[in-house]
């Protein structure tokens, strides 16, 4: 499957199928910090991803002190 | 997964609650988390005008679109910090919503306004960006709220932001911050009510938010937070979250509901003791405040 990631922006090819929480876990990404987006809508983390699925995995994560 | 309120198939897990939601049932919570809060902590009265900081970010957009759901005379207010792509794109994000929603924006532009920016002008002042920037935001807002007749200025901290910075406050035992981080921050001194409506909501959850809502936000993240206290803050309490869900709403709420009154004796109130800025009329303790100091140091050639 396509996976892209942000910040920086960059495409993985992962294959599948694959549960979220285990792709999440390959990436070393932790699932407080992320969303994934399947399309164009959201999947938990027990939702199956097959092989030719395109995913966005989001850091929703942001920044300033102020 | 399925929903819990309508066994719908889940699009949204939240571990802390335990809990799945459809999209529709997701959105719902989250006007419930909001309403419950400003209900609880007196945030807005009927026929009160909110000036919302929005930054173009999911949090801003997020709590702007929430409050105009839910009926108030909500306007909102962007600042142009001249942080190269980073604000031209939040900037078109902000002002999309905006034109989308029919929502009154004001914007305040620091270049145009001020003849600074924050990369330049943090440099001159001699200022950490986020320092000159925080500092401007927070005169700003006030400045315009005051001039617009606005009774509250609203801000999108979340759940998350809360727990960095009450970690942070509490690493250093920085006491006087800690007797006045609550939800609301009351009107004095000249200064509007300051109010943070997303505090039970996390920063997942915002971003969820405007995923389902179709928000366009920016995702990129500001240069020049990279490498910041606060996010490493934020990674340190997610990495114990993932574990123990539950513990970064254990952790602020505890605080807010039985601990902070130890520390409010200690609290700077907002101004201190008060007089007027000599160039700006706002209210400070020195005879001028620390923005006008900071505009004359950023602006020089
Ligand atoms: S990260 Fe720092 S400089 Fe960037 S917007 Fe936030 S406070 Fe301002
Ligand atoms: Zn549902
Ligand atoms: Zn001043």
């Amino acid at each position: 499957m396509k996976v892209l990631l942000r910040n920086p922006r960059r495409e993985l090819d992962v294959p599948g199928p694959l549960r979220v929480n285990a792709l999440l876990a390959q990436l070393d990404l932790n699932r407080e910090s992320v969303l994934v987006i399947k399309g164009d809508t959201l999947v938990t983390g027990d939702a199956m991803l097959a092989d030719d699925d395109s995913v966005e995995v989001r850091p929703v994560i942001s920044g300033g002190a102020a | 997964m399925k929903c819990r309120r309508c066994k719908a198939p889940a699009v949204m897990d939240i571990r802390r609650h335990n809990a799945s939601f459809c999209a529709t049932c997701f959105l719902h919570h989250c006007t419930e988390q909001v309403r419950r809060t400003i209900d609880d902590f007196k945030m807005i009265a009927p026929g009160e005008r909110v000036l919302v900081a929005v930054s173009g970010g999911k949090d801003s957009l997020a709590l702007w679109d929430l409050l105009l759901d839910m009926g108030y005379e909500a306007d909102g207010l962007y600042l142009g910090l001249g942080i190269g792509e980073y604000s031209d794109e939040s900037g078109r994000m902000t002002r999309a919503y905006a034109d989308k929603r029919g929502a009154k924006l004001i914007e305040v532009d620091l270049r145009d306004d001020y003849g600074f920016d924050i990369p330049s002008g943090s440099k001159a002042a001699r200022r950490v960006p986020c320092s000159a920037c925080g500092l401007s935001k927070r005169s700003l807002f006030n400045k315009a709220a005051l001039d617009g007749g606005y009774d509250v200025v609203a801000t999108g901290h979340n759940l998350d932001d809360e727990a960095a910075v009450l970690f942070g406050n509490v690493l250093r035992w920085s006491t006087d911050y800690l007797g006045r981080q609550l939800p609301v921050l009351p009107g004095e001194h000249g200064f509007p009510r300051k109010v943070k409506p997303l505090v039970r909501l996390g920063e997942r959850e915002m971003a969820a938010f405007c995923v389902l809502k179709g928000i366009d936000y920016i995702v990129e993240e500001c240069p020049m937070a990279a490498g910041n206290k606060h996010i490493g803050y934020k990674e340190a309490l997610n990495a114990i979250e993932e574990t123990s869900p539950g513990t970064k709403h254990a952790f602020y709420f505890g605080f807010v509901d039985r601990t902070h009154a130890r520390f409010a004796a200690e609290a700077v109130p907002q101004g201190g003791d008060l007089g007027r800025c000599d160039r700006c009329g706002a209210p400070t303790t020195a005879e001028v405040c620390a923005f006008c100091r900071l505009v004359e140091r950023a602006a020089a050639p």
